[in-house]
């Protein structure tokens, strides 16, 4: 077969797959929080068939054309990271479409879901989605700014902004790994990861119980089925990212599941413990000590 | 099968009462200066009446309903005494995430409304409203007796006794409180319904609509909001 095709193929594997793993993984989180509040909680298979029930809903109705685009570009957001991100580390097929500069267009794409999602969502014109959209879009930019200290200082570490070569760099034992060799940026990146995932403390933008939902308040049925898709994608690509900048990336799949599951494990265990945080406090939060652990991370690399 | 009344009479009794004010045409001067007219009822409302929406057939359709019976939104809107026995379904003790049941907190995104005890007149406006908005297929159940026959409400003044006269009710959970328990029963209750292909309650609201309206239009006087609002 050709090898483009091939190549493409494959990609829409690794898609399927990396859909899966995150919906698995969702609900498996979910178990674990409902045990730590000592409950069963949803069954593992919970979110195929509440996603089968979204596409599913016989009305639905639409406030306009950015309304029906914005959960598509949202998609675009998750599907484009995996799509520009090296999966497995040595293997050509499950490298995606990465290229030497894919760490750049991958914290792009980490923003454009939000932006198209902000625009697609006050078309709706429910007040509360415009509350969301401040609040979320004011996060996420403070969020960003650790995250990208972090990244900024292992490209002048590394010497590159690749990050097949940035794995490349970490391979040969942990010690070779970025936790170890850059831990500030790390720690910076790692505390950016929290508001990232969007679990508490951290989750004011689309917490159920506080002003309903913000941003997804008007989405349902198909919508809200492709920003759930998206969402499973999302998480999987984002700790995917964790996992090559600092972690030292993965061989295989067996090793891609363990560690994104524990790269997304760790922002589960801080929202377990820690109580929500009001917006004007969380983006205190990121530019205080994330932001100097950033910082501190490229002085160190100058 | 449709439901049998005096349409005529009803709608000529209540023809010109429910423009409110704030809903009429208006003129309204923009920022730059220039004048635009608002007709609120065209511009923030549908003006379509619901529809029937024919199930899908065979098994498709029994596969769809074994997923939406196993995966119940649940909007957070409580009425009446009864909204009380729902929090402790979140609960270790009680736990319906085990079921499929979750809760939604905006009428887009769920299934199921819990009307939870009794419903004043004015509630009653809003949970018309909220019915409306929730994307069909949509099951009501009925929590405690106020929602069967008024309850220990049944000669109050401002609640209504028989909610299926305004609402299409998919399941009654009887007693006054029932306890959580029941609620989970009626939860199985209403799942067994979906899966035998009978939670059709959104296309008996639709076709029976001029019924329903009649009936919500005879019992809340300030009508301020158009018949189709979602």
């Amino acid at each position: 077969m050709d090898y483009t095709l091939t190549k493409f193929l494959w990609t829409l594997l690794g898609l399927f797959i990396v859909l899966n793993w995150g919906m698995l993984m969702s609900s498996t989180m979910r178990r674990i929080g409902a045990r730590v509040a000592g409950r069963y909680g949803i069954p593992w298979y919970q979110p195929w068939i509440d996603l089968t029930k979204l596409y599913s809903m016989r009305s639905q109705l639409t406030h306009g054309t950015m309304f029906y685009i914005g959960p598509v570009f949202r998609l675009m957001g998750g599907v484009g990271m995996f799509l520009f991100m090296p999966m497995i580390f040595g293997s050509d097929l499950w490298s995606n479409y990465s290229f030497s500069g894919d760490l750049v267009l991958i914290l792009y794409f980490q923003f454009f879901g939000m932006l198209g999602m902000a625009l697609g969502a006050s078309e709706g014109g429910q007040p509360y989605s415009a509350i969301g959209i401040s609040r979320g879009l004011s996060q996420f930019t403070t969020v960003e700014v650790p995250m990208t200290l972090a990244v900024i200082s292992i490209a002048i570490q590394y010497h590159t902004l690749s990050f097949t070569d940035i794995v490349a760099a970490q391979q040969g034992g942990f010690m070779h790994w970025t936790v170890m060799t850059n831990p500030f940026a790390t720690a910076a990146a790692m505390l950016s990861l929290l508001g990232a995932f969007g679990h508490s403390p951290f989750n004011l933008v689309k917490a159920p119980n506080e002003i309903p939902i913000g941003p997804p308040t008007e989405y349902h049925g198909t919508f809200l089925g492709v920003l759930r898709t998206n969402g499973a994608i999302l998480h999987v690509a984002e700790a995917a990212m964790f996992m090559n900048l600092f972690f030292g990336g993965a061989g295989s799949w067996f090793e891609l599941i363990i560690k994104t599951f524990l790269i997304y494990f760790w922002s589960v265990f801080v929202g377990t413990v820690f109580p929500r945080f009001r917006i004007e406090q969380s983006v205190v939060w990121f530019l205080k000590w994330p932001t100097i652990l950033g910082i501190i991370a490229i002085i160190i690399y100058m | 099968m449709e439901k049998d009344f005096d349409k005529k009479a009803l709608t000529d009794m209540y023809k010109d009462k429910f423009l409110a004010p704030e809903n009429e045409k208006r003129q309204v001067t923009a920022p730059d200066g220039s004048i635009i007219e608002i007709d609120p009822l065209d511009d923030y409302f549908c003006q379509e009446r619901p529809k029937e929406l024919k199930p899908r057939k065979g098994a498709v359709e029994k596969f769809l309903n074994w997923a939406r019976a196993e995966s119940l939104w649940v909007l957070g809107f409580g009425t009446g005494c009864g909204s009380i026995e729902i929090p402790p379904l979140v609960t270790p003790r009680f736990d319906m995430f085990r079921y499929g049941v979750q809760m939604r907190p905006t009428p887009r995104q769920s299934n199921v409304f819990i009307i939870s005890g009794y419903l004043s007149v004015k509630t009653l406006k809003r949970a018309i409203r909220s019915y409306e908005q929730m994307p069909s297929p949509k099951y009501i159940m009925g929590l405690g007796s106020c929602t069967i026959n008024g309850g220990m409400y049944w000669d109050s003044y401002n609640t209504i006794n028989r909610l299926d006269h305004y609402l299409p009710v998919d399941v009654y959970v009887a007693g006054c409180m029932p306890r959580p328990e029941a609620l989970l029963a009626g939860f199985a209750k209403l799942k067994e319904l979906i899966k035998e292909g009978k939670g059709e309650k959104a296309n008996e609201y639709a076709r029976n609509f001029d019924w329903y309206k009649a009936n919500q239009k005879k019992i809340i006087k300030d009508w301020n909001m158009p018949d189709f609002n979602w």
